[in-house]
Parts: C-alpha cells; structure tokens; sequence
C-alpha cells in the first residue's frame, strides 16, 4: 500500500471493498437490463421497494436472509479452518430430509417438544453430509471442493428419490398426479410465529447461531483449536492440536448449520411440506452457495455476517421485484447472482490485503487476547492461502502430511 | 436379464458411451491444462452451458453445425479470458468464483435462450461419418467407427494434449508454473502468461465442449449439462491430470450413463429407482476421488494465486 491510512480508516475502507463489489455487479446487470430492453433506473428502484420498501418487503427479505445467515455462519467456522464448504445446497437438502422424516415418522407430540426435534434432525442430516467430506479431506485427503460437489448431485437424487417413493403424499398417489412433495407436516412441528402470519421464528435462531459461533470461535478452546488450523496446519500440529479430526468436525458444524437451514426452511415453508423439482437450487433458493457471498460480505465474522446476510436477502427479494416488474426471465437472477459471486470474491482479495498489516503472524500470535477478532476477521481467505509460510496449502490436503 | 446382454444392445451401449464420453472428454482435456498450471475453474459447467447455448443457437440461423461448433468454441475462448482475468489477475478464491462463473452461465444461457428462441426447435446434428473398411467390421465397426467427426477428432485431441503437455516447451512451463511458480518466474517464464493461455485452452476447449453437446443432442434447454462439468472437472483428478486417464475416465462414466439410459428404456431399472441409479456417477467419483489422493499428488501450486517474491 503506498498510501499511507491509518489501520482505522484501512479497516473501513476494507469493510466497504465487497458492497463496492455488489454495486459493480448491479451495474454490470443494468448494462443487461438495458440490452434486454428493460429500463435499469425503473428495475433497481422496484429492486428496492421490494425488499425494503414495505412491512411485508421486510419480512420476506428477513425470512430470505435467514437460511443465508445459518449457511453464512457455517461456511466462517469452515473458513476459519481453512477449509471451503461447497457443499452447503447439499448439506441443506439433507437437513430438510431428515427434518421431514423425523416429522412423518415421529408420534404426535406437543409443539415444544415437537419443533426441537425436528429442527435437531435437520441438524443431524446437515452434520452428516460436512462430516463426509471432512473426514475424507482429514483422512484420505480427498479435496473437499470436489466432494461436497459430488454430494450436492448425491442429495438431490436422494431428495427425489424420497419425495416421488417413500415420503411421497399419499393423497398424490390416490389423484395421480404424483408430484414429488410430501403431506402437509404436523402441525406441532410447524415454527412458532412470531408477528403476523408469516414471520416465524427462524431469523431469531439464525441471529442466536451466528453469536454463538463467535463465542465458540473465539472464547473457547475448540474455536482456538479451529483458527490455529485455518492458519497454519504445520504450527497447530507441533501444537499438538489434533489437525486431522479439527478438519473433520469445521466441516461437520459447517454442515450442522446449512442442515438446520433446510429444517428450518421446511418448517418454516407457507406449505409446510418438503417440495422437489428436481434441482437442489429449487429447494435451497441457492442459499448454499448465496451463504458464501454472505459470508464473504461479512468479512468471515460471524456477527457481521448477520447484516450482511440481511443486505443480501433484500438483494435476492428485490431481484424477482425487478424482475416481475420490468418482465425479464427470472434466469436473469440467476445470472446476476453469478456476478455478484464472482465480483465479491473478486473484492476479497482486496480487503484482505488492506487488513493484512494486522494479521498474519501478528494475528496469530495475539489471537487469545480480547480485541483482535475483528482484525482477525479480516485475514479472511488471505489467511488461508498466506499463513502457510512453507509453501503447504490447506486446500490441497496432499501437501499436508 | 438375458435381454441385457445380447450383443445388439451391448453394443449400442458402447457407442453411446462412446459418443457420451466426448462432451466429458474435451472439458476434462481443457480443465486439465489449467489445473496443470495451478489453476482450478471450477466454471466449466457455466462455460460449457454457454457454449452449448451459442452452438445450437449458431446452427439453429445458419444451418450449419461446424459454424455453430466455431461460434461455441468463440464464446468458450471469451470466457476462458474473464475466467484468467477472475483467477490470475485479481487472484480471486478460486474454490469460489467458479461457482459464480458457473451460475452466470446457468442464468445466461437459460436467459439468452428464453429472449432469441423460447420453445426449442430442433436443430440438424453432426453428420456420421463411418471410417472406410473398419466401419464394416462387424460388431466393432458398429461400436468404434461409425461417430459422427467430431468424436474422432475428440479422442485425436489426447496423444496431441499428452505430447504439448510433455514434449513440448508450453507443456513444461504449464508444469513448471504448476509445481513451481517461483522457480518458473526466476527462470524468466511469465507465470500470469501461461496461466492465462491454459484458460483460454481450457474455456475454449469447455464451450466447444457444451456445442458439441447440444449440435450432438440437436436441442437446447434450461441446464442442458446438467452438472456435467462439475464431473470433468473431477474426471481431472479421476485421471490423475494425464490425458490418457482422462479418456479412461471420461469412456468409464460414458459407459455408466449409457448403462444406466438403456436399463432404465429397457426398465430394468424400475422408474422408482431411476433416481439411485442417477447417483451412480457422483458416488463412483467419490469413490475414485479417494484412490486416487493415495496415489497421486495434485500439483502443488494448485488454487494458489501467484506473487512475485512471496
């Protein structure tokens, strides 16, 4: 950096680098929108009435931000242990299921009883599908990229698998018309509402999970544990930290978190049923891969992550205002979704490079005191490929023993 | 069971497989060269749905399936330039930004495809042509030499891709800048360089790879690969990043498709179960993804952005 900033006014200006992002690629759309002879001013100001101009705008941007705050919290802990979690679609897909089947399955029950369980079988669901590809990159070594990829294909066969056989509505099967869904789940098992007649519970556990993930980060000792081997495995091995099983279980509570996402997103759902067609995106909304954006524009904290995942539901809410209200094909989204993927992660470097006078052996070192974690926060993915002094990467699990 | 394994359909099995293979082939091929020099793209699917989008889209106006394979292999050559752009210049994650990459060309082309067509129309396919005296070979003329030119031309690429990629100066600084990009850079090889030239190979090489998908098909629709880039890139690490395990990985899964295709026409496979047997190649990559880390080492620069003097 040749100029010269003080590490506070670095720190904002680190902190702006991925909104700047997300406006670069909302420009870049309105090149799209003007090609697709829609008029961008008309698009992005329904864009943002949409998602923040009303009651019922709020809700539906709260309710969208929550499964990206469960995956956007889940992917800071993968993060942290340099690992990343492609896998979240998947992970959710799996959360939804076995939520589902615990809710077909399990006897009538009153709903306080009710609605931790299911959503605690979501989380299992979730944990089990991190937990594959964790203990594969810890014990075998196999890139986790590539694995949690696979899974996703795994868990949308199982997903309609499930839902057209085994879980399918009996009331399907009597009309013929067999579409892949269940019945309506019990209603005991439906989340408690909390204002008018969609705002349930979900945004506040998803609120509750993400300090709780700062707490477990950075004032316990397996968060300790979990940091040390995102920023050095070599360092947290002679540390005598158990490398291999840290890697193992930040997959599996990365997981845990997108499974009660998809619990939560079954329970949460105006149907109250587990719906499939055909593509993990069509259950997820794509919160798999929007929970890394989010977590990106959180700069990996997990308490920033929260107003970042709300910004980023108002992004995907006021993108089908803009879209209905312009009338572009909804692929539109999809394709704008991309860009702001990719300009976000474009940014990142950028912000980490600003903040990295604070981290990398100075982080490290001081990373038990009191104040560091928003300095720490900061390394984000710079940590992951810079704090391996010797050369070694902890994507590349074939270097690390 | 008998009716599996009578010859005809064992060998209209392995022609299918064959001409499945191909599309895997020729992205695997391309993703190759990047990973050999350090860079994963994790994009090829967006890249490949593109391409297949301009291909059919291309045959579709002129009637003529090499312009289409042309204007596929264009748009791939683009998108390999933004995805070097994405990676080595702004030396994004790259576990990350593919994934961008890959939704911008899932809502792209469906995009583009909804405004220029809306229903699809068919398009004409590549012509066969059946190979002089081999073709009329029973049995194996029927499985091996009556393709269409472009599934020649796409297992001609391997030797070629084997011989760049070792006998070959470009080949020894793709592998140079993948195991040592410190060691390259000092020797006076322009890292950025030939990371850049593997993606413009390996989009090039990923868009002629979703034309050949769609002209082979003679249609298009919403998510036409249906992730099957996603399994050229793992066929990379399946082949252990040699262009010859690569093919054997690419004509294994051709294989395991067409199996399960004619199963599931001949329903075999009750329809219930259809799903389970879709799970087949993602399982078998898995499967091989942990023999192969055994015995095989990715390249070492692999996902790491290059800079001077660090």
């Amino acid at each position: 950096m040749s100029i010269n900033l003080s590490n506070k006014q670095r720190r904002y200006l680190a902190y702006s680098i991925p909104v700047l992002a997300v406006f670069a690629a909302l420009l870049f759309g309105a090149i799209m929108l003007v090609l697709l002879g829609a008029n961008p001013f008309k698009g992005y100001s329904e864009m943002f009435i949409g998602a923040f101009g009303s009651g019922d705008a709020l809700i539906a941007t709260l309710l969208k931000a929550t499964p990206l705050l469960f995956v956007g919290t889940g992917i800071v802990i993968a993060f942290r242990a340099g690992v990343i979690n492609i896998g979240a679609e998947g992970q959710m897909v799996l959360g939804g299921l076995f939520a589902t089947m615990a809710a077909l399955y399990l006897p009538e029950m009153p709903a306080i009883i009710m609605v931790p369980l299911v959503l605690i079988a979501g989380v299992i669901g979730g944990a089990l599908w991190g937990w594959i590809p964790g203990a594969l990159k810890a014990y075998y070594r196999v890139n986790e990229i590539l694995s949690t990829i696979m899974l996703n294909i795994v868990a949308v066969q199982l997903m309609a698998y499930l839902l057209r056989g085994p879980l399918i509505d009996p009331a399907e099967i009597e009309r013929g018309t067999r579409i892949p869904q269940t019945a309506r789940l019990a209603e005991s098992a439906d989340l408690p509402i909390l204002f008018g007649d969609r705002l349930h519970i979900g945004p506040v556990l998803a609120v509750l999970c993400a300090i709780a993930t700062y707490y477990l980060l950075w004032r316990t000792p397996l968060g300790y544990r979990l940091r040390a081997v995102g920023l050095s495995e070599h360092a947290a091995r002679y540390a005598g930290i158990p490398v291999r099983r840290t890697i193992a279980l930040a997959l599996t509570l990365s997981g845990a978190l997108a499974g009660l996402a998809g619990a939560v997103l079954v329970f949460g759902s105006e149907s109250h049923r587990m719906v499939t067609d055909g593509s993990t995106m069509g259950f997820t909304g794509g919160a798999g891969f929007n929970g890394i954006v989010a977590a990106l524009l959180g700069g990996l904290h997990p308490l920033w992550t929260i107003p970042a995942s709300f910004l980023f539901g108002g992004l995907i809410v006021g993108g089908q205002a803009l879209q209905r209200a312009v009338q572009v094909p909804s692929a539109l989204i999809v394709a704008l979704n991309g860009l702001v993927v990719i300009f976000v992660v474009a940014a990142d470097r950028y912000r980490a490079k600003l903040l990295s006078v604070d981290t990398s052996e100075e982080a490290f070192a001081k990373s038990d005191s009191e104040d560091d974690s928003e300095d720490h926060a900061a390394a984000g993915m710079g940590a992951v490929h810079d704090a391996a002094p010797d050369g070694t990467h902890s994507f590349d699990p074939e270097d690390s023993s | 069971m008998s009716e599996v394994f009578t010859t005809a359909v064992m060998i209209a099995v392995v022609a299918s497989a064959i001409r499945l293979a191909v599309p895997l082939l020729l992205a695997s091929l391309g993703e190759t060269f990047g990973q050999r020099s350090g860079v994963l793209n994790l994009g090829v699917d967006g890249i490949m749905l593109l391409g297949a989008f301009t291909g059919y889209y291309a045959v579709l106006k002129t009637g003529n399936v090499w312009l289409g394979l042309f204007a596929a292999g264009i748009v791939g050559l683009a998108l390999g330039v933004a995805s070097a752009v994405i990676a080595v210049t702004l030396k994004a994650e790259q576990g990350i930004s593919g994934i961008g990459i890959y939704l911008f060309g899932l809502g792209m082309s469906d995009l583009l495809f909804q405004k220029l067509v809306g229903t699809p129309i068919p398009i004409d396919t590549f012509p066969t042509v059946n190979v002089p005296l081999l073709a009329d070979i029973p049995y194996i003329g029927e499985m091996f030499f009556q393709h269409n030119l472009v599934i020649y031309l796409a297992f001609a690429a391997i030797p070629v891709a084997t011989f760049v990629m070792n006998k070959t100066t470009f080949g020894m600084n793709v592998r140079a800048v993948g195991e040592y990009p410190d060691a390259a850079d000092t020797l006076g090889v322009s890292v950025s360089g030939v990371r850049y030239a593997t993606q413009i190979i390996g989009g090039t090489l990923a868009g002629l790879a979703g034309g050949v998908l769609a002209i082979s098909l003679g249609i298009f629709q919403q998510n036409l690969t249906n992730g099957a880039g996603f399994i050229a890139i793992a066929l990379v690490y399946f082949g252990a990043w040699r262009p010859i395990g690569i093919m054997l990985g690419a004509l294994l899964f051709g294989f395991v498709n067409a199996l399960v295709l004619e199963l599931k026409t001949l329903e075999i496979i009750p329809r219930d179960l259809s799903n389970i047997a879709a799970m087949a190649p993602a399982i078998i990559t898995i499967l091989a993804l942990v023999f192969v880390a055994r015995r095989f080492r990715a390249p070492s620069a692999l996902t790491k952005p290059f800079t001077r003097g660090k």
